[in-house]
Protein backbone atom coordinates (compact mmCIF):
# COMPACT_ATOMS: atom_id res chain seq x y z
CA UNK A 1 0.00 0.00 0.00
CA UNK A 2 1.56 3.56 -1.12
CA UNK A 3 0.83 6.53 0.38
CA UNK A 4 -0.13 8.00 -2.80
CA UNK A 5 -2.95 5.00 -2.57
CA UNK A 6 -3.87 5.85 0.33
CA UNK A 7 -4.96 9.21 -0.11
CA UNK A 8 -6.66 8.80 -3.13
CA UNK A 9 -8.97 6.34 -2.10
CA UNK A 10 -11.40 8.75 -0.25
CA UNK A 11 -11.41 10.30 -3.85
CA UNK A 12 -12.54 7.41 -5.46
CA UNK A 13 -14.90 6.52 -2.70
CA UNK A 14 -17.47 8.97 -3.73
CA UNK A 15 -17.77 7.86 -7.14
CA UNK A 16 -19.65 4.99 -6.68
CA UNK A 17 -20.40 4.12 -10.79
CA UNK A 18 -17.48 6.33 -11.79
CA UNK A 19 -15.88 5.12 -15.25
CA UNK A 20 -13.49 2.91 -13.73
CA UNK A 21 -16.02 1.24 -12.05
CA UNK A 22 -18.38 1.03 -15.01
CA UNK A 23 -15.62 -0.45 -16.76
CA UNK A 24 -15.26 -3.46 -14.05
CA UNK A 25 -18.56 -4.55 -14.72
CA UNK A 26 -18.90 -3.82 -18.44
CA UNK A 27 -15.34 -5.30 -19.54
CA UNK A 28 -15.56 -9.35 -18.33
CA UNK A 29 -19.23 -9.06 -20.20
CA UNK A 30 -17.72 -9.51 -23.54
CA UNK A 31 -14.29 -8.04 -24.16
CA UNK A 32 -12.57 -9.86 -21.49
CA UNK A 33 -15.46 -12.70 -21.03
CA UNK A 34 -14.22 -15.50 -17.93
CA UNK A 35 -15.18 -18.75 -20.45
CA UNK A 36 -14.39 -17.73 -24.10
CA UNK A 37 -10.92 -15.12 -23.21
CA UNK A 38 -9.78 -16.17 -19.77
CA UNK A 39 -10.53 -19.40 -19.57
CA UNK A 40 -11.91 -20.44 -16.66
CA UNK A 41 -14.99 -22.03 -15.35
CA UNK A 42 -15.72 -24.43 -18.45
CA UNK A 43 -15.81 -27.31 -16.20
CA UNK A 44 -18.76 -26.86 -14.38
CA UNK A 45 -20.29 -24.49 -17.26
CA UNK A 46 -21.19 -27.82 -19.99
CA UNK A 47 -23.01 -30.14 -18.33
CA UNK A 48 -26.15 -27.90 -16.76
CA UNK A 49 -26.88 -26.32 -19.70
CA UNK A 50 -29.27 -29.30 -21.80
CA UNK A 51 -31.84 -26.91 -20.84
CA UNK A 52 -32.27 -23.45 -19.94
CA UNK A 53 -34.18 -23.79 -16.22
CA UNK A 54 -30.84 -25.64 -14.70
CA UNK A 55 -28.95 -23.23 -16.67
CA UNK A 56 -30.34 -20.34 -15.13
CA UNK A 57 -30.66 -21.73 -11.62
CA UNK A 58 -26.47 -22.36 -12.60
CA UNK A 59 -26.11 -18.43 -13.28
CA UNK A 60 -27.78 -17.39 -10.30
CA UNK A 61 -25.90 -19.72 -7.84
CA UNK A 62 -22.68 -18.99 -9.23
CA UNK A 63 -23.24 -15.26 -9.17
CA UNK A 64 -24.39 -15.81 -5.34
CA UNK A 65 -21.03 -17.61 -4.91
CA UNK A 66 -18.54 -15.14 -6.63
CA UNK A 67 -19.81 -11.79 -5.34
CA UNK A 68 -20.36 -13.20 -2.19
CA UNK A 69 -16.91 -14.68 -1.95
CA UNK A 70 -15.16 -11.80 -3.81
CA UNK A 71 -16.49 -9.71 -1.30
CA UNK A 72 -15.79 -11.50 2.00
CA UNK A 73 -11.81 -11.89 0.64
CA UNK A 74 -11.31 -8.65 -0.02
CA UNK A 75 -12.72 -7.47 3.37
CA UNK A 76 -9.63 -10.56 4.29
CA UNK A 77 -7.11 -9.52 2.17
CA UNK A 78 -4.88 -7.32 4.61
CA UNK A 79 -5.25 -10.75 7.36
CA UNK A 80 -4.83 -13.60 4.90
CA UNK A 81 -1.07 -14.77 5.20
CA UNK A 82 -0.05 -15.50 1.67
CA UNK A 83 1.22 -19.05 2.33
CA UNK A 84 -2.27 -20.71 3.11
CA UNK A 85 -4.07 -17.77 1.10
CA UNK A 86 -5.63 -20.97 -1.14
CA UNK A 87 -6.67 -23.16 1.86
CA UNK A 88 -8.45 -20.15 3.30
CA UNK A 89 -10.01 -18.78 -0.12
CA UNK A 90 -11.65 -22.65 -0.58
CA UNK A 91 -12.67 -22.40 3.19
CA UNK A 92 -14.76 -19.58 2.04
CA UNK A 93 -15.59 -20.10 -1.15
CA UNK A 94 -16.93 -24.14 0.39
CA UNK A 95 -18.62 -22.31 3.28
CA UNK A 96 -20.69 -19.92 0.52
CA UNK A 97 -21.32 -22.93 -1.88
CA UNK A 98 -22.82 -25.11 1.12
CA UNK A 99 -24.87 -21.97 1.85
CA UNK A 100 -26.55 -22.54 -1.94
CA UNK A 101 -26.58 -25.77 -1.78
CA UNK A 102 -28.37 -25.87 1.05
CA UNK A 103 -30.73 -23.44 0.29
CA UNK A 104 -31.92 -25.09 -3.14
CA UNK A 105 -32.48 -28.11 -1.13
CA UNK A 106 -34.83 -26.41 1.04
CA UNK A 107 -36.78 -24.55 -1.96
CA UNK A 108 -35.96 -26.18 -4.77
CA UNK A 109 -35.92 -29.76 -4.49
CA UNK A 110 -36.27 -31.01 -7.71
CA UNK A 111 -33.86 -28.06 -9.37
CA UNK A 112 -31.30 -29.46 -6.95
CA UNK A 113 -31.58 -33.34 -7.93
CA UNK A 114 -31.49 -31.92 -11.40
CA UNK A 115 -28.13 -30.26 -11.24
CA UNK A 116 -27.20 -33.03 -8.97
CA UNK A 117 -22.91 -32.34 -7.78
CA UNK A 118 -22.56 -29.50 -10.41
CA UNK A 119 -23.38 -27.12 -7.59
CA UNK A 120 -21.29 -28.35 -5.18
CA UNK A 121 -18.45 -28.21 -8.13
CA UNK A 122 -18.63 -24.33 -7.78
CA UNK A 123 -16.36 -24.74 -4.82
CA UNK A 124 -13.73 -26.02 -7.72
CA UNK A 125 -14.35 -23.43 -10.26
CA UNK A 126 -11.76 -21.68 -11.28
CA UNK A 127 -13.45 -18.43 -11.65
CA UNK A 128 -14.30 -18.08 -8.17
CA UNK A 129 -10.87 -18.66 -7.20
CA UNK A 130 -9.11 -17.17 -10.17
CA UNK A 131 -11.23 -14.01 -9.55
CA UNK A 132 -9.98 -14.27 -5.51
CA UNK A 133 -6.13 -14.58 -6.63
CA UNK A 134 -6.30 -12.01 -9.43
CA UNK A 135 -8.66 -9.10 -8.13
CA UNK A 136 -10.17 -9.28 -4.72
CA UNK A 137 -6.56 -9.57 -3.10
CA UNK A 138 -5.63 -6.71 -4.42
CA UNK A 139 -8.73 -4.30 -4.26
CA UNK A 140 -11.22 -2.51 -1.91
CA UNK A 141 -14.50 -4.18 -1.40
CA UNK A 142 -16.38 -2.43 -3.61
CA UNK A 143 -14.66 -2.24 -6.70
CA UNK A 144 -14.12 -6.81 -5.93
CA UNK A 145 -18.10 -6.81 -5.52
CA UNK A 146 -18.63 -5.30 -9.27
CA UNK A 147 -15.63 -7.44 -10.67
CA UNK A 148 -17.28 -10.51 -9.45
CA UNK A 149 -21.13 -9.41 -10.75
CA UNK A 150 -19.16 -8.66 -13.98
CA UNK A 151 -17.55 -11.81 -14.21
CA UNK A 152 -20.77 -14.05 -12.96
CA UNK A 153 -22.77 -12.08 -15.44
CA UNK A 154 -20.45 -12.72 -18.27
CA UNK A 155 -20.58 -16.37 -17.66
CA UNK A 156 -23.96 -16.35 -17.58
CA UNK A 157 -24.08 -14.22 -20.89
CA UNK A 158 -22.04 -17.80 -22.76
CA UNK A 159 -23.90 -20.04 -20.46
CA UNK A 160 -27.38 -18.93 -21.75
CA UNK A 161 -25.89 -18.49 -25.17
CA UNK A 162 -25.34 -22.01 -24.65
CA UNK A 163 -28.30 -23.42 -23.00
CA UNK A 164 -30.45 -21.46 -25.67
CA UNK A 165 -28.78 -22.92 -28.44
CA UNK A 166 -28.84 -26.81 -27.09
CA UNK A 167 -32.51 -26.76 -26.14
CA UNK A 168 -34.11 -24.85 -28.85
CA UNK A 169 -31.52 -26.66 -31.23
CA UNK A 170 -31.92 -30.45 -29.50
CA UNK A 171 -35.76 -30.40 -27.96
CA UNK A 172 -37.60 -27.52 -29.97
CA UNK A 173 -38.29 -25.81 -26.56
CA UNK A 174 -37.61 -22.68 -25.03
CA UNK A 175 -37.41 -22.64 -21.36
CA UNK A 176 -39.61 -25.76 -21.59
CA UNK A 177 -42.03 -24.24 -23.82
CA UNK A 178 -42.07 -25.44 -27.31
CA UNK A 179 -41.40 -22.72 -29.93
CA UNK A 180 -40.39 -25.27 -33.02
CA UNK A 181 -44.10 -25.38 -34.58
CA UNK A 182 -45.91 -28.54 -35.14
CA UNK A 183 -46.24 -28.08 -38.64
CA UNK A 184 -42.65 -27.92 -39.29
CA UNK A 185 -42.32 -31.32 -37.68
CA UNK A 186 -45.04 -32.87 -40.01
CA UNK A 187 -43.17 -31.25 -42.93
CA UNK A 188 -40.15 -33.66 -41.58
CA UNK A 189 -37.86 -31.54 -39.52
CA UNK A 190 -36.47 -33.66 -36.94
CA UNK A 191 -34.72 -32.26 -33.36
CA UNK A 192 -30.99 -32.64 -33.70
CA UNK A 193 -30.46 -35.48 -30.83
CA UNK A 194 -26.81 -34.39 -30.85
CA UNK A 195 -27.23 -31.00 -29.13
CA UNK A 196 -28.78 -32.46 -25.55
CA UNK A 197 -25.38 -35.29 -25.64
CA UNK A 198 -21.89 -34.00 -24.48
CA UNK A 199 -20.55 -33.19 -27.80
CA UNK A 200 -23.17 -30.98 -28.37
CA UNK A 201 -22.37 -28.74 -25.82
CA UNK A 202 -18.52 -28.99 -26.08
CA UNK A 203 -18.99 -28.27 -30.58
CA UNK A 204 -21.37 -25.42 -29.97
CA UNK A 205 -19.22 -23.84 -27.30
CA UNK A 206 -16.19 -23.85 -29.47
CA UNK A 207 -18.09 -22.14 -32.27
CA UNK A 208 -19.13 -19.68 -29.69
CA UNK A 209 -15.53 -18.81 -28.45
CA UNK A 210 -14.90 -18.74 -32.57
CA UNK A 211 -17.67 -15.83 -32.93
CA UNK A 212 -17.11 -14.55 -29.49
CA UNK A 213 -13.11 -13.84 -30.58
CA UNK A 214 -13.75 -12.95 -34.51
CA UNK A 215 -15.64 -10.11 -32.91
CA UNK A 216 -13.45 -9.08 -29.89
CA UNK A 217 -10.63 -9.41 -32.43
CA UNK A 218 -8.35 -11.56 -29.74
CA UNK A 219 -6.47 -13.95 -31.71
CA UNK A 220 -4.29 -16.71 -29.89
CA UNK A 221 -1.27 -17.97 -32.68
CA UNK B 1 -15.60 -59.05 -9.83
CA UNK B 2 -17.42 -58.65 -12.76
CA UNK B 3 -19.03 -56.21 -10.85
CA UNK B 4 -15.70 -53.92 -10.64
CA UNK B 5 -14.78 -54.62 -14.00
CA UNK B 6 -18.60 -53.03 -15.41
CA UNK B 7 -17.60 -50.23 -12.99
CA UNK B 8 -14.03 -49.97 -14.29
CA UNK B 9 -15.37 -49.58 -18.30
CA UNK B 10 -17.77 -47.87 -17.56
CA UNK B 11 -15.69 -44.83 -15.95
CA UNK B 12 -13.14 -45.26 -18.74
CA UNK B 13 -15.11 -45.23 -22.02
CA UNK B 14 -19.18 -44.58 -21.49
CA UNK B 15 -18.89 -42.18 -18.68
CA UNK B 16 -15.85 -40.63 -19.10
CA UNK B 17 -14.93 -38.15 -16.39
CA UNK B 18 -13.96 -35.24 -19.03
CA UNK B 19 -16.10 -35.75 -21.84
CA UNK B 20 -19.06 -37.24 -20.53
CA UNK B 21 -19.15 -35.21 -17.47
CA UNK B 22 -17.58 -32.08 -18.39
CA UNK B 23 -14.74 -32.34 -15.35
CA UNK B 24 -11.43 -30.89 -14.84
CA UNK B 25 -11.81 -29.06 -18.14
CA UNK B 26 -9.27 -26.33 -17.20
CA UNK B 27 -6.31 -28.24 -16.35
CA UNK B 28 -7.35 -30.22 -19.69
CA UNK B 29 -7.12 -27.43 -22.05
CA UNK B 30 -4.02 -25.82 -20.13
CA UNK B 31 -1.97 -28.36 -20.09
CA UNK B 32 -2.58 -30.72 -23.22
CA UNK B 33 0.04 -28.72 -25.40
CA UNK B 34 2.81 -30.94 -25.02
CA UNK B 35 2.52 -34.96 -24.83
CA UNK B 36 5.06 -35.06 -22.23
CA UNK B 37 3.35 -32.43 -19.38
CA UNK B 38 0.16 -34.43 -20.58
CA UNK B 39 1.69 -37.74 -19.75
CA UNK B 40 2.76 -36.24 -16.14
CA UNK B 41 -0.44 -34.68 -15.37
CA UNK B 42 -2.33 -37.55 -16.23
CA UNK B 43 -0.57 -39.59 -13.54
CA UNK B 44 -0.56 -37.18 -11.22
CA UNK B 45 -4.10 -37.00 -11.14
CA UNK B 46 -4.73 -40.49 -11.59
CA UNK B 47 -2.72 -41.31 -8.32
CA UNK B 48 -4.34 -38.51 -6.51
CA UNK B 49 -7.91 -39.77 -7.56
CA UNK B 50 -6.69 -43.49 -6.39
CA UNK B 51 -5.68 -41.92 -2.75
CA UNK B 52 -8.20 -39.47 -1.99
CA UNK B 53 -11.53 -41.06 -3.35
CA UNK B 54 -11.11 -44.11 -0.68
CA UNK B 55 -10.41 -41.70 2.19
CA UNK B 56 -13.41 -39.90 1.27
CA UNK B 57 -15.46 -42.98 1.59
CA UNK B 58 -14.30 -43.65 4.65
CA UNK B 59 -14.44 -40.25 6.11
CA UNK B 60 -18.11 -40.07 4.59
CA UNK B 61 -19.36 -43.67 6.01
CA UNK B 62 -17.64 -43.18 9.47
CA UNK B 63 -18.20 -39.63 10.28
CA UNK B 64 -20.31 -37.66 8.13
CA UNK B 65 -23.30 -39.55 7.16
CA UNK B 66 -26.80 -39.36 9.30
CA UNK B 67 -25.81 -41.90 12.04
CA UNK B 68 -22.34 -42.33 11.61
CA UNK B 69 -21.37 -41.31 14.63
CA UNK B 70 -22.65 -44.20 16.38
CA UNK B 71 -19.52 -45.59 17.18
CA UNK B 72 -18.79 -42.65 19.34
CA UNK B 73 -21.89 -43.30 20.55
CA UNK B 74 -23.85 -40.44 19.52
CA UNK B 75 -26.42 -42.11 16.59
CA UNK B 76 -28.19 -38.82 16.29
CA UNK B 77 -26.15 -36.79 14.71
CA UNK B 78 -26.08 -36.02 11.34
CA UNK B 79 -22.91 -33.76 9.96
CA UNK B 80 -23.84 -34.16 6.04
CA UNK B 81 -24.16 -30.64 5.56
CA UNK B 82 -20.34 -30.67 6.27
CA UNK B 83 -19.39 -32.90 3.21
CA UNK B 84 -18.29 -30.49 1.05
CA UNK B 85 -16.27 -28.58 3.29
CA UNK B 86 -14.55 -31.63 4.50
CA UNK B 87 -14.18 -33.28 1.26
CA UNK B 88 -12.72 -30.40 -0.16
CA UNK B 89 -10.33 -29.97 3.17
CA UNK B 90 -9.27 -33.85 2.47
CA UNK B 91 -8.39 -33.02 -0.66
CA UNK B 92 -5.99 -30.02 -0.66
CA UNK B 93 -4.47 -32.38 2.41
CA UNK B 94 -4.11 -35.75 0.58
CA UNK B 95 -2.43 -33.33 -2.36
CA UNK B 96 0.06 -31.68 -0.04
CA UNK B 97 1.10 -35.01 1.35
CA UNK B 98 1.00 -36.87 -2.35
CA UNK B 99 3.76 -34.28 -3.29
CA UNK B 100 5.90 -34.33 0.38
CA UNK B 101 6.14 -38.18 -0.63
CA UNK B 102 6.86 -38.13 -3.64
CA UNK B 103 9.68 -35.23 -3.08
CA UNK B 104 11.26 -37.60 -0.53
CA UNK B 105 10.95 -41.00 -2.72
CA UNK B 106 11.33 -39.82 -6.09
CA UNK B 107 12.73 -36.66 -6.71
CA UNK B 108 12.85 -37.00 -10.29
CA UNK B 109 8.61 -37.59 -11.09
CA UNK B 110 8.59 -34.62 -8.40
CA UNK B 111 10.18 -32.31 -10.75
CA UNK B 112 8.71 -34.04 -13.94
CA UNK B 113 5.25 -32.79 -11.95
CA UNK B 114 6.77 -29.98 -11.10
CA UNK B 115 3.54 -27.03 -10.56
CA UNK B 116 0.97 -29.10 -11.53
CA UNK B 117 0.85 -31.07 -8.59
CA UNK B 118 -0.23 -28.14 -6.19
CA UNK B 119 -3.35 -26.76 -8.97
CA UNK B 120 -4.37 -31.14 -8.63
CA UNK B 121 -6.17 -29.44 -5.69
CA UNK B 122 -8.62 -27.41 -7.36
CA UNK B 123 -9.34 -29.99 -10.42
CA UNK B 124 -13.07 -30.49 -10.65
CA UNK B 125 -12.37 -34.22 -11.49
CA UNK B 126 -11.07 -34.77 -8.24
CA UNK B 127 -13.95 -33.49 -5.86
CA UNK B 128 -16.41 -34.50 -8.85
CA UNK B 129 -15.26 -38.48 -8.56
CA UNK B 130 -15.81 -38.00 -4.79
CA UNK B 131 -19.21 -36.88 -5.04
CA UNK B 132 -19.93 -39.25 -7.80
CA UNK B 133 -18.77 -42.11 -5.48
CA UNK B 134 -21.18 -40.89 -2.58
CA UNK B 135 -24.15 -40.31 -4.94
CA UNK B 136 -23.71 -43.81 -6.66
CA UNK B 137 -23.37 -45.48 -3.26
CA UNK B 138 -20.40 -47.41 -3.91
CA UNK B 139 -18.66 -49.54 -0.95
CA UNK B 140 -15.38 -49.16 -0.13
CA UNK B 141 -13.55 -51.32 -3.01
CA UNK B 142 -15.65 -49.96 -5.40
CA UNK B 143 -14.73 -45.98 -4.78
CA UNK B 144 -11.67 -47.53 -5.00
CA UNK B 145 -11.57 -48.90 -8.61
CA UNK B 146 -14.17 -46.41 -9.34
CA UNK B 147 -11.08 -43.55 -8.08
CA UNK B 148 -8.63 -45.47 -10.40
CA UNK B 149 -10.56 -45.68 -13.34
CA UNK B 150 -11.73 -42.09 -13.34
CA UNK B 151 -8.15 -41.28 -13.47
CA UNK B 152 -7.13 -43.51 -16.27
CA UNK B 153 -10.73 -42.22 -18.00
CA UNK B 154 -8.95 -38.47 -17.53
CA UNK B 155 -5.49 -40.05 -18.90
CA UNK B 156 -6.57 -41.09 -21.67
CA UNK B 157 -8.44 -38.58 -22.81
CA UNK B 158 -5.86 -35.35 -22.49
CA UNK B 159 -3.11 -37.49 -23.62
CA UNK B 160 -5.54 -38.09 -27.03
CA UNK B 161 -5.68 -34.27 -27.14
CA UNK B 162 -2.08 -34.01 -26.53
CA UNK B 163 -1.18 -35.80 -29.59
CA UNK B 164 -4.12 -34.24 -31.50
CA UNK B 165 -3.14 -30.53 -31.01
CA UNK B 166 0.87 -32.15 -31.42
CA UNK B 167 -0.36 -32.46 -35.37
CA UNK B 168 -2.86 -29.55 -35.38
CA UNK B 169 0.04 -27.00 -35.45
CA UNK B 170 0.69 -27.47 -38.81
CA UNK B 171 -3.09 -26.60 -40.08
CA UNK B 172 -3.97 -23.17 -41.51
CA UNK B 173 -6.93 -22.21 -39.29
CA UNK B 174 -8.99 -19.01 -39.14
CA UNK B 175 -7.33 -16.84 -36.58
CA UNK B 176 -9.95 -16.51 -34.40
CA UNK B 177 -10.82 -20.49 -34.57
CA UNK B 178 -7.13 -21.16 -33.31
CA UNK B 179 -6.31 -22.06 -29.74
CA UNK B 180 -9.31 -22.62 -27.31
CA UNK B 181 -11.84 -22.77 -30.14
CA UNK B 182 -10.63 -25.27 -32.00
CA UNK B 183 -9.81 -27.52 -28.75
CA UNK B 184 -13.26 -27.64 -27.72
CA UNK B 185 -14.40 -28.53 -31.02
CA UNK B 186 -12.20 -31.28 -31.21
CA UNK B 187 -12.92 -32.74 -27.86
CA UNK B 188 -16.49 -32.64 -29.46
CA UNK B 189 -15.32 -35.05 -31.78
CA UNK B 190 -13.31 -37.01 -29.18
CA UNK B 191 -17.07 -37.37 -27.09
CA UNK B 192 -18.77 -38.30 -29.80
CA UNK B 193 -16.09 -41.21 -30.44
CA UNK B 194 -16.33 -42.58 -26.54
CA UNK B 195 -19.95 -42.36 -27.09
CA UNK B 196 -20.09 -45.05 -29.44
CA UNK B 197 -18.85 -47.35 -26.21
CA UNK B 198 -22.46 -46.71 -25.10
CA UNK B 199 -23.65 -49.55 -26.43
CA UNK B 200 -21.98 -52.39 -24.73
CA UNK B 201 -23.52 -54.11 -21.47
CA UNK B 202 -21.04 -55.97 -19.42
Amino acid sequence: MSVAEATAAPVKKTELFGKKERQIVKDPLWDNNPITLQVLGICSALAVTTSLQPTAVMCVALTAVLTGSNVIISLMRNFIPGKIRIIVMLSVISSLVILVDQTLKAFAYGMSKELSVFVSLIITNCIVMGRAEAFAMANKPWPSFLDGLGNSLGYSVILLMVGFGRELLGSGKVFGIQVVPQALYEMGYVDMGLMITPPGAFILLGFIIWIQRETSKHYED
Amino acid sequence: MEELFSIATKAIFIENILLANFLGMCSFLACSKKIETAVGLGFAVMFVLVVTTPVNWIITEFMLKDGALAWLGMPTIDLSFLQLICYIAIIAAMVQLVEMILDKFSPTLYNALGIFLPLIAVNCAILGTSLFMNTKGYGFVESTVFGLTSGIGWLLAIVGMAAIRTKLQYSSLPPGLRGLGITMIITGLMAIGFMSFIGINI
